[in-house]
């Protein structure tokens, strides 16, 4: 049940927020500083994404392969690569640090 | 986004999520980075309110593509709120591209038609597979989702102010995150970047101060 509240909450709030910026007139939203913190916001949130999910497990912090394998995607992206390599350099050499480690 | 509702679909899935959220989630929610975070924080055990926030506030950037759009197309007030669901990143790069308005509208509804049908599809197979290979840990699944994080950040760093947020951020997710409820401490990692912005304006404040002040010394000599 939390799952589908969870569901439900995001496809209003993430639809809602898409129909504003059509709806709202020209300007409303143009002011340096809002642009600015609405462009420095999505740094932010998937800089605290990225470091979660990679070194903790629920509530607790801990390094295991998912490091590697973002260490991975890392080296890919800075060789540009494609953003489907990215994210399979980083599953491929994660679940190849947990075999060799079992 | 193309592809990678495959790579969706097998988290969401190996998150706990049924075949049937999955799609749901990839029909109604339909911005990547949101759908990603949601499914991150309900799989570390945030409650149902904090995990959509973090979504959200992922979304929020949606607006201002939105608002870029709707001068450019000049879509009629019924046919909006239809063209909402489809303003995300792809649509408003390919929309913005283009020199005139026809061609952009025709931008925006070829690239969301072909995103919306090749992202709910590929969360489709990507959720049935995640179901068939079980134990999706073992495969290293866990580690898309902050891969998907990592390439979306990448491009943004270009600034010294972006690095410091995302530091900033960082810290804040990873320090707070033993000690507050799971999805919180995304949510306070959030404040890095008005944080930084404010200390940013402060210090370009004094350096204004610093100039004014600083000429009649000059002058004086």
């Amino acid at each position: 049940m939390n799952i589908w509240i969870a569901i439900g909450v995001t496809a209003v709030g993430c639809y809602a927020v898409k129909l504003i910026g059509l709806l709202v007139p020209a300007g409303a939203l143009e002011r340096p500083a809002v642009k600015r913190l609405a462009a420095l916001l999505p740094v932010a949130l998937l800089a605290a994404l990225t470091a979660q999910q990679t070194f903790a497990e629920g509530q607790t912090l801990l390094l295991d392969a998912k490091a590697a394998g973002l260490g991975a995607a890392a080296v890919a992206l800075v060789l540009r690569a494609p953003f489907l390599v990215v994210v399979a350099a980083a599953v491929v050499v994660t679940a190849g640090v947990r075999a060799l480690t079992g | 986004m193309g592809l990678s509702g495959f790579a969706f679909g097998v988290t969401s899935a190996g998150s706990g999520l049924s075949v049937w959220q999955t799609c749901v989630l990839s029909l109604l929610v339909f911005t990547g980075a949101s759908q990603f975070a949601l499914v991150g924080a309900l799989a570390a055990g945030g409650n149902p309110f904090t995990a959509a926030a973090g979504a959200f506030f992922l979304g929020v950037r949606n607006a201002f593509y939105g608002l870029r759009l709707s001068q450019l197309l000049a879509l009629p007030r019924a046919v909006r709120p239809f063209a909402a669901h489809w303003v995300i990143d792809e649509t408003s790069a390919v929309s913005l591209a283009q020199s005139t308005r026809r061609s952009a509208r025709i931008g925006f509804t070829v690239t969301g038609l072909t995103l919306y049908v090749l992202w709910n599809l590929t969360t489709l197979l990507g959720a049935l597979g995640a179901e068939a290979i079980g134990d999706t840990d073992a495969w290293g699944i866990d580690a898309a989702g902050p891969a998907v994080f990592l390439a979306l950040l990448a491009p943004m760093l270009r600034t010294t102010t972006e690095r410091a947020v995302a530091g900033l951020a960082v810290v804040l997710g990873l320090g707070l995150l033993p000690v507050l409820p799971a999805g919180v401490p995304v949510l306070v990692a959030a404040l890095a970047a008005p944080a930084v912005l404010y200390v940013e304006g402060r210090r370009r404040g004094e350096g204004r101060r610093r100039a004014t002040t600083d000429t009649p010394q000059g002058e004086d000599r």
